[in-house]
């Protein structure tokens, strides 16, 4: 089984200056010690909404390509943006979900169909032209560069398990000075 | 926030709040289809080559691309029933409330009898409305008539301005006109 960090200590080698990545709640933890960047939106609030985030910066900036990492507890909260998504098919949006079949912020309890559900097979189902999952890390590792070269709307279902624990820091989740930094650093250039 | 109805004029006409809509700098609008307002605005809206429409699945997924959106300085409004405002709330209180983003909707109030304020139709559908924006701390305002469409663009960009969000409600099915 992967280990959520050590995937994203991978894609954060292919992630560039220029890139927004969306991240949510444990998987935003994670991110932003790997990967420090005013472009992160760590900023969902309500849980469900990342890939609905990520759409209005994908179509709101197509000049930038919109990475969202998302957890499989909060897509099955919003089923319907992979329909949605998938008929507004932003070319510049790549959605990867964490499956590790819990809600891992909310005491670790299975989601509903743990270790049944299929999402890759219901983002393809829902549209989406191009996706992808990955259980070996090495695998991911060789073909993760190609996933980010492809056009969007692209789906990749991430099978892992918590890795180190993060710190927790809710503060720079829910701050004020968070969104303010990435809509500077959006401004900027 | 409270409105008292003071007129009986019977006329709304969708062109009329589109074109406040617009006048407001909205290009993009996000709906899930409602029967109040289905033929003066969202039909007219499809067919508005200068607004871009986003048929979503659920109104709460407007909340989080209108959010996406303002960070990269678009405009957005959703176009939604009262039910699917109700189940928006959760991310109205996130993105509107606790990040002080211009989450905008223009809200159907289905089933609202002409010339009975909302509060006070027997609809419990309608009558809930106000009150739960009042409690909600969210700036609403009634479009029941024409006499109310000058409200509109004032309204959006205060919105936008401080930021906040705000919730218009339509008061009545508007005309295909």
């Amino acid at each position: 089984m992967m280990k959520r960090d050590e995937c994203f200590e991978i894609l954060a080698r292919h992630v560039t200056e220029d890139d927004i990545v969306v991240a949510i709640y444990s998987s935003a933890f994670d991110w932003i010690t790997i990967r420090q960047s005013p472009l992160n939106y760590i900023f969902t609030g309500a849980m469900g909404l990342g890939s609905s985030h990520a759409l209005g910066l994908a179509l709101g900036r197509p000049d930038r390509r919109v990475i969202v990492l998302d957890g499989d507890g909060s897509l099955l909260m919003n089923l319907g943006s992979l329909v949605t998504v998938a008929s507004v098919a932003p070319p510049n949006l790549y959605h990867f979900v964490s499956v590790n079949g819990t809600y891992e912020a909310n005491g670790g309890h299975p989601i509903p169909g743990q270790s049944v559900v299929d999402f890759k097979g219901i983002a393809n189902s829902a549209g989406y032209p191009n996706c992808f999952e990955f259980s070996d890390l090495r695998q991911f590792e060789n073909e993760v560069a190609s996933v980010l070269g492809q056009t969007g709307p692209v789906f990749a279902a991430l099978e892992v398990e918590q890795g180190k624990q993060s710190v927790l820091d809710y503060k720079i989740m829910h701050g004020a000075k968070t969104r303010e930094e990435f809509q500077a650093a959006l401004n900027a250039k | 926030m409270i409105e008292p109805l003071t007129r009986t004029d019977d006329r709304l006409r969708g062109s009329s709040i589109i074109a406040a809509v617009k006048s407001a700098g909205i290009n993009i609008v996000l709906s899930v289809p409602d029967i109040w307002t289905s033929k003066g605005l969202l039909f007219p809206i499809a067919d508005d080559e200068e607004l871009r429409l986003i048929r979503v699945c659920k109104e709460d997924e407007a909340v989080g691309i209108s959010a996406g959106l303002f960070f990269c300085g678009q405009r957005a409004i959703s176009l939604v029933q009262s039910t699917g405002l109700l189940d928006s709330l959760n991310a109205m209180r996130a993105m509107g409330l606790q990040y002080k983003q211009p989450i905008c909707m223009l809200v159907g109030l289905l089933g609202k009898e002409p010339d009975v304020a909302p509060r006070d139709s027997k609809n419990v559908g309608v009558s809930i409305i106000e009150p739960v924006l009042d409690a909600m701390g969210i700036t609403h305002h009634l479009v029941d008539s024409e006499a109310d469409i000058p409200k509109i663009r004032p309204a959006i960009d205060a919105a936008y301005e401080k930021p906040e969000p705000l919730i218009l409600l339509i008061g009545r099915r508007p005309d295909a006109s």
